[in-house]
């Protein structure tokens, strides 16, 4: 595990890692609102996300569940005009406290995206860039990284012939697992996927499946997917999220899976996951 | 459907097509008849004494090699100044720069830098580069105004071929933790690197040509030899051209038309090397 600060000066850090919350929480979200310029687009969102579990953001397309994804890895920084306020910890560290290295939290916090973006360079280098760049430049040690982050992405088998060719030329599913591969290189803690599988064919969508599972043991997923029976397969936690009357997601139900699915606490739940709308 | 109507479509067809070859047959044409009618008076003084010695009887006679020499440091002098100060500044405005009324002045300011006449650019060099820097008349001086005259252009095709790189492409490197310099300098600049590089040698072509500008910061119709440092005078093609078309009384025909091949030729040559960067970048 990665022991490194993820504050620029990494004096005083334990006094920083406040006593909140409990011990097996690995992101936090509380109050949480998120801006794009005047449009709240998330509204008041409070859950907490286990370690070593896979949570599913579920909802109609357009509530969203993207842009809450994105406040995990502060990948809304980005966006000019993109807000957040309210506490979102990683660790017990408020991630939008200043101060916060926001490279190193991305380091920890990997994410995957919705449409396959290998880089346009041979597999092996898509693998070993993450490494390189935090600056690992031994051949065997970045060897073995490859190797290594490509069988865990269940994909070493299927190109361990060709890691000289471009990430470009293998087809979507591989290419997605490439992007996991590149993700699990660095050895985050958390994996951020943004529908990783909806570009892709069903078999390729087992297999990833399949993958976050085994990842699961070892790393901390959360995943939007709009595909409902794919959230009751793969995941521990759903979170259910539906636009208010202002337009702003709002967190409608948030729970094990298996209670979300089966027995849910709210119509609006129940509606849209027995197919009634959205 | 009746066999009228489909007759019919295919005479619009046809008319259209006719059209079209028309037009470009209007585009080419010109080009073509340029080419035709330079070699045919020309080649008759092309040959390996003509690119490789120096001018004898004002031009009349001998070769042009100098002025080939000196194009070739003109055009490497361009591409050494004005390729890194284009790129960083294309990486500055569109990954740094905010959005403000400064970035909109200065956008503004390099659109109108490329309409500047070329002799305004002349004048520029010898103010600064030549009178302030105390370059003298030289080939620095020329290089530098010229690159001063072709960073609209390199400026300008970084910036787009930097804004062209896929927004994915980034949002992968800097969600592993990759800074935002390294994400420029690992995936941006190296995808981009086509477009900057073709911006760039055709910039440095079009600087081939020039001859205004060369004319008051240090081009000179003779010199003794090569230039030995940057700090010396120089030959030009365009310059020559210009001399012995305008200047040398009982100038013989097809030696003007010669050096006017010898300059069309390597400003051509950069231009089919600019097209197959793009082919190749293209297949990828
Ligand atoms: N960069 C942005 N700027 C402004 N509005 C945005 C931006 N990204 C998303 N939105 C808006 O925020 C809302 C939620 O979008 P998103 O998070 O992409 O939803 P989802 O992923 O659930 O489909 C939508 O109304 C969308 O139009
Ligand atoms: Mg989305």
């Amino acid at each position: 595990m990665n022991m490194n600060s993820i504050f620029k000066s990494s004096t005083d850090d334990n006094s920083r890692q406040a006593d909140s919350g409990n011990a097996s929480s690995k992101l936090r979200m509380q109050h949480m609102n998120l801006y794009y310029g005047s449009f709240h687009a998330v509204k008041d969102i409070t859950l907490q996300v286990n370690t070593s579990s896979i949570t599913a953001i579920i909802g109609p397309s357009g509530c969203g569940k993207s842009s809450m994804l994105r406040v995990f890895n502060r990948m809304n920084d980005l966006i000019p005009g993109a807000s957040v306020d309210g506490l979102v910890e990683f660790d017990g560290i408020n991630i939008y406290e200043p101060g916060v290295d926001v490279v190193e939290l991305r380091k920890r916090i990997g994410m995957v995206f919705q449409k396959p973006n290998p880089f346009p360079m041979s597999i092996y280098d898509n693998v070993a860039f993450g490494p390189r760049r935090h600056g690992i430049r031994n051949r065997r040690a970045l060897d073995e990284i490859v190797e290594k982050s490509l069988m865990q992405a269940a994909l070493w088998d299927e190109v361990k012939d060709k890691l000289g060719q471009s990430g470009l030329s293998i087809s979507g599913g591989q290419q997605q697992r490439l992007c996991i591969a590149r993700v699990l290189a660095v050895e985050p803690e958390v994996i951020l996927m943004d529908e990783p599988c909806s570009a892709l064919d069903p078999i390729a969508t087992l297999k990833i499946e399949d993958l976050m599972r085994t990842l699961s043991e070892t790393y901390t997923i959360v995943i939007v997917t709009h595909n409902m029976q794919q959230a009751a397969r793969v995941s521990d936690m759903t979170a259910f999220l539906m636009v208010d009357d202002g337009h702003s997601g709002v967190l409608v139900e948030y729970g094990p899976t298996s209670e979300v699915f089966t027995n849910p606490r709210d119509k609006r739940t129940e509606d849209y996951i027995t197919g009634r709308f959205g | 459907m009746g066999s009228s109507s489909i007759k019919k479509r295919y005479l619009t067809q046809h008319m259209a097509m006719a059209i079209l070859v028309a037009a470009v047959f209007l585009v080419v044409a010109p080009i073509i008849f340029i080419l035709v009618y330079m070699i045919a008076n020309g080649y008759s003084s092309l040959s390996w004494e003509f690119l490789t010695q120096p001018p004898s009887q004002a031009g009349r006679a001998g070769g042009i090699f100098p002025a080939i020499i000196g194009t070739v440091f003109l055009m490497l002098g361009t591409i050494i100044f004005s390729l890194p100060v284009g790129v960083m500044a294309g990486v500055y405005l569109t990954e740094y720069a905010r959005n403000n009324w400064i970035t909109r002045l200065i956008n503004m300011a390099i659109i109108n830098l490329a309409g500047v006449p070329s002799i305004v650019f002349g004048l520029f060099g010898l103010a600064v580069f030549v009178l302030t820097l105390n370059l003298g008349m030289s080939l620095i001086a020329a290089s530098l105004t010229l690159s001063a005259q072709a960073l609209a252009m390199t400026i300008t095709t970084s910036r787009e071929s930097i804004m062209a790189v896929p927004r994915e492409y980034r949002e992968g490197a800097l969600a592993i933790g990759v800074s935002k310099w390294q994400t420029i300098r690992h995936i941006v600049l190296p995808s981009a690197s086509p477009g900057i590089l073709t911006g760039a040698i055709l910039a440095m072509s079009r600087a081939a040509g020039e001859t205004a500008p060369i004319l008051v910061v240090g081009a000179t119709f003779l010199t003794p030899g090569l230039p030995s440092s940057p700090f010396d005078r120089f030959m030009a093609l365009p310059y020559h051209l210009y001399t012995v078309s305008a200047h040398v009384p009982g100038m013989p025909a097809d030696v003007k038309w010669g050096v006017a091949i010898v300059l069309i030729v390597m400003v051509l040559f950069f231009n089919i090397v600019v097209a197959l960067i793009r082919m190749k970048t293209r297949k990828r």
